[in-house]
Formats: C-alpha cells, sequence, structure tokens
C-alpha cells in the first residue's frame, strides 16, 4: 500500500473493519448504560471521538519521548491512565467556564469517559501496532467516529424497541446483549477488507 | 539494577508531578470562581467558595437539605428554589424537574453549580433542620407489629424539637432497595431528652424502611436521621385537649402528654387510643402510670373487635363512637389526631359535631 495513504487507510478501517466496539468489545458499559437515547447517545459518542483523537495523540507523544528513552515502556498502562484522567478534567474544567452550551451537550459526559476502556484501548493498539504520529492520530479520531457510529446504531434499535414487544426474561440488559452481538456479526462483514 | 529501578520511580514521578501542577494551576485560574454571595429568603446571606455544588454549599454553611443519594443526582430530592443567577438547566436535573417546577425555577441543588451570587428560598423550618448520626440504644416489640426503636445522639448531640414532630429516618441500601431512602417517623421522645430519639415503627408488609427496622436492624447499628421537622406540635394555649390515635399513631400524642407532665400542665388532656384487639395495645402500664402522677389526664383505650380471650373490660366500638360516647361538647377545646388517613377523616368528621373549629383541629397524617 501507498506509505501516504496508510493513515487514511487506517482512519476507515478503524470506523468499519476494526470498530473498536464491536471487533474488540472496549468501551461496553456507557455503550449499554448510555444508550437508551439517540440525543445523548450522540453527546457521549462526539466527546470519546474527541478525547479519544486526542488523547492517543498525546500518549504517543509521551510513549515515544518519555518512556522509550528510558525504556520505561512496560509502564505504559499507568501513564497512559493518568495522562488520560488528567486530560479530561481539564477540558472539562475549560469547556464548563468557558462555554456552557458546549458543556451542556458535551462536557458532563467527559467524567463518564475517563472510566472508558475503549479510550485507553486505543492508545495502547497504537503501541502495539507501532503506528507514526500521523497514523496514530487518524487512528484515533477513526476509533472515535466507530464508536459513535456504534452508539448511534444501538441508541437507534433501542429507541425502536421502547414499542416492541420483547419476551420477559430478555428485558433490559439481556437485548441489548443480544443485539450488541448481531451488530458485531454485521460489522464482520467488513473484515479483512483492509489490514492494519 | 537499582539505577532502573529508580530512574522508573523519578520518570512516573516527575509525569505525575507535572499533571497535578497542571491541574492545579488550573483549579487555581479557570476552576476558580472567586467568592460567591448566596441570598436565602431574602434575609439570609451566606459567602461561599464558587464553583461547587450548591448542596454542597449550603451544607458546609450548616442549611441541611434533604438528599438520599449524596448528590448524585439519582434521588431527585434536594430541589431548591432558585429565584435569582440559575442559568440555564442541567440536563443531569432534568429528569427530576417537572414542567411545573421548571417555571417555578426549581433546582437539583447537587447538580447545580453556583457560580455567581444567587438569590434562593427554602422553607423556613429547614433552618433548624440538622443531620444526626445516631446509634440504636435498644430495640423493644411493642406490640406483634410494632417496634420502639431508641437511638442515642452522636453527632451532633443534642436534638431541640417540639413534641408531636418527626425526623426522617435514612434506610441505606439493602437487599428491598437500591439506593439509600428516608422515611418519615413522628419522634416517641419527650422534647427534654434532648440526646435521644424514639420511634415507633409498625412493619407494613414489604415496607422499605419497616422491613428494614423489624428485620435487619440491631442493637448498635448507625442511623442516619435528619429534622425535626412539621407543624403537628403542641399548641401553647390554655385550652382542653383531645387527643386520638390509633397503631403507631401513638408516637407524637405520647411525646406531647409526657411533655405536658412534666411541665406541669394543668390542661386537661383526654387522650383515646383506638386498636382493634388486645395484642394491637401497648404502653397501657406507662400511660397509667401517667394518669397516677398528672391528674388532668384521662387515658380511654378502645378495642374495635375484642377477643373472647381478651377479657376487655374498657370501651368497645370505633374510635369515633367511643369519643361521641365520652365527649359531648367540646367547643372550647383544641385536637390533636395521629394516625391512618382513614381514621383522621372520620375522626374530623365527630370533632365537628361536638363543636371542636377545623382551625383548633391539628392532624398527623400516616400514608
Amino acid at each position: 500500500m501507498n506509505e501516504a495513504l496508510f493513515p487514511v487507510a487506517v482512519f476507515f478501517a478503524a470506523i468499519f473493519t476494526n470498530n473498536i466496539l464491536l471487533t474488540n468489545y472496549l468501551g461496553m458499559c456507557s455503550f449499554l448504560s448510555v444508550s437508551k437515547e439517540l440525543e445523548t447517545s450522540a453527546g457521549l459518542g462526539i466527546a470519546v471521538t474527541f478525547v479519544m483523537a486526542i488523547t492517543t495523540a498525546l500518549n504517543w507523544l509521551v510513549y515515544r519521548f518519555i518512556l522509550v528513552p528510558f525504556s520505561l515502556e512496560y509502564l505504559r498502562f499507568i501513564v497512559f491512565i493518568i495522562v488520560i484522567a488528567a486530560f479530561v478534567q481539564l477540558i472539562e474544567m475549560i469547556i464548563e467556564r468557558y462555554s456552557e452550551g458546549l458543556y451542556f451537550s458535551l462536557g458532563i459526559f467527559l467524567p463518564l469517559i475517563t472510566v472508558n476502556c475503549a479510550i485507553l484501548g486505543a492508545s495502547l493498539f497504537m503501541v502495539i501496532r507501532e503506528y507514526d504520529f500521523i497514523t496514530t492520530f487518524f487512528f484515533g479520531l477513526g476509533s472515535g467516529l466507530g464508536w459513535l457510529l456504534a452508539i448511534l446504531a444501538m441508541a437507534g434499535i433501542r429507541m425502536r424497541l421502547k414499542t416492541a414487544k420483547i419476551p420477559k426474561g430478555l428485558e433490559g440488559a439481556g437485548i441489548s446483549l443480544v443485539i450488541a452481538g448481531f451488530m458485531a456479526m454485521a460489522f464482520m462483514g467488513f473484515s479483512g477488507m483492509i489490514t492494519i | 539494577m537499582l539505577v532502573t529501578l529508580l530512574i522508573s520511580v523519578g520518570i512516573i514521578s516527575l509525569i505525575a508531578v507535572f499533571l497535578a501542577l497542571l491541574m492545579v494551576i488550573a483549579d487555581a485560574t479557570v476552576g476558580n470562581y472567586g467568592e460567591v454571595k448566596i441570598t436565602i429568603n431574602d434575609r439570609k446571606e451566606l459567602k461561599v467558595q464558587g464553583g461547587q455544588p450548591l448542596l454542597k454549599a449550603l451544607n458546609q454553611e450548616g442549611v441541611f437539605i434533604p438528599s438520599a443519594c449524596g448528590g448524585r443526582g439519582s434521588c431527585g430530592l434536594c430541589k431548591v428554589k432558585v429565584v435569582q443567577g440559575g442559568g440555564n438547566y442541567l440536563p443531569t436535573e432534568l429528569p427530576w424537574i417537572s414542567a411545573e417546577e421548571k417555571k417555578n425555577q426549581v433546582r437539583l441543588s447537587c447538580q447545580f453549580k453556583v457560580k455567581n451570587d444567587i438569590a434562593i428560598r427554602i422553607p423556613e423550618e429547614l433552618f433548624s433542620v440538622r443531620q444526626f448520626t445516631t446509634k440504636v440504644e435498644t430495640l423493644r416489640d411493642l406490640t406483634h407489629d410494632i417496634k420502639e426503636v431508641r437511638l442515642k445522639l452522636i453527632d451532633p448531640k443534642k436534638i431541640e424539637p417540639r413534641a408531636g414532630q418527626f425526623i426522617q429516618f435514612q434506610v441505606p441500601e439493602y437487599e428491598l432497595t437500591d439506593e439509600p431512602v428516608y422515611r418519615a417517623y413522628s419522634m416517641a421522645s419527650v422534647p427534654s431528652d434532648s440526646e435521644h430519639i424514639e420511634l415507633e415503627v409498625r412493619l407494613v408488609p414489604n415496607g422499605i424502611c419497616t422491613t428494614y427496622v423489624h428485620k435487619h436492624l440491631k442493637v448498635g447499628d448507625t442511623v442516619m436521621v435528619n429534622g425535626p421537622y412539621g407543624d403537628f406540635f403542641l399548641r401553647d394555649t390554655d385550652r382542653d385537649i383531645i387527643c386520638i390515635a390509633g397503631g403507631s399513631g401513638m408516637a407524637p400524642i405520647k411525646s406531647i402528654v409526657l411533655d405536658m407532665a412534666e411541665h406541669k400542665s394543668t390542661r386537661k388532656v383526654m387522650y383515646f387510643f383506638g386498636a382493634r384487639s388486645a395484642r394491637d395495645l401497648f404502653l397501657l402500664d406507662e400511660m397509667r402510670a401517667l394518669e397516677k402522677t398528672m391528674e388532668t389526664f384521662t387515658f380511654v383505650p378502645a378495642l374495635s373487635e375484642p377477643k373472647p380471650e381478651d377479657n376487655w373490660q374498657g370501651e368497645v366500638g370505633l374510635i369515633t363512637d367511643v369519643v361521641r360516647r365520652r365527649v359531648q361538647n367540646a367547643s372550647e377545646s383544641e385536637a390533636y389526631l395521629c394516625g391512618s388517613p382513614g381514621m383522621i377523616d372520620a375522626c374530623m368528621k365527630v370533632l365537628k359535631e361536638i363543636g371542636v373549629p377545623t382551625e383548633r383541629t391539628y392532624y398527623d397524617k400516616f400514608s
């Protein structure tokens, strides 16, 4: 593949073929608990996209310029987590202070994101797959968008489910997990188109 | 080996210190809203650190807003009217706010953050309401389904209620509830015993609080309560008194009568206590003893369905009939009622017949 096009390929792969939620099953808890309404799902999805794109890039810099030179790669879990937590906190404070509109639509989801494993997952994948900085950024952005896509689809289905007749034993979490499984299978149809 | 170890510890510490420093700087600049003013009911002014939730800010200044979930925004109890400087509703408040409340600028105080000067309105009685940490001192079965709970106040150490008022009992998470809930119970203790709170709790099948008290609560357990609340208390007049209670409605009436005995009141008190059969009667000995020490006090227990084995010598019939039989003219009296809504409504009618005006009839309906 053309070197220059690789980041673009990774970007689309992260959305469709290697969707972080539906193929890696990461970020499941908020995916299940917040996907009841389309509007809140979109808010959370956008917040995840934003945070994922920036923290993966940030973590790439930390990894490349601090951890690798001192051969402290094994500490990446803990370092990535504190970088993510600090960044999310900081962004929340700034948004709350300066933009009420943005805070209402995005800011209130930020505390939820700190503990979202998809965010940490994206940072760890970019290390394992040895991406360069540009690719990492596109990978983070793509993964976030993929997560957004998945939660929007889930919210759409669950809004439709409100009026559907569901067998008693499957109500609530049961049917949500079954649907998540179906969606994952659908996305498996894309797999193998691009390798990243 | 040692050097690598030191380097790794050093690097981690450096990263942590750097991020912490960043947070501290942000906290002092971006997160610093300075000192803001909260005006309560147009008369009381508080100066608090801006940027924190209203619930917390008020709590720090000793104004207690009842809330069950502890500020997580999941119980919807800590509502406060913000009449000035409120701004827009947060998405986290909206599930708890009705259209009517929105019009009245009612906010969820655990979510609403104080960022500028605001004016709020709260019920006057909340100024004297406190949250108490207590320990269960004794538990006693009064009847087959009523338990007496005696709580010792730990922090704060004293409560100053008026005879007849109630407190809110916090039920912690247990098998019947996912989060703490509050239930109101009248205090049966004398106000002068300011270090204790006594409650009489009747077991209601599947009742969240009553099941907790009857099946789970043990001596020595910690219980959170807040109060005192309510406008059901002994009025300071010279009028004679008719008290009517049923079941655990005994609690506030007992407190009122004991309070009068302590103050050597010369007001005449007739206390009608209704129960189904002898096994539903309790505190008879205490009441009889009180009759001896307090000359103006008459206790009239009545059974509506006495069983043959009860050997009941006292009044028989519905409590309303008994009142009608024993009191002819009470136009100069006050009445205090406590019990189920059905009982109270029936008693109100009878009291009207025997001349007690509605405005001098005070009641505490259990729901």
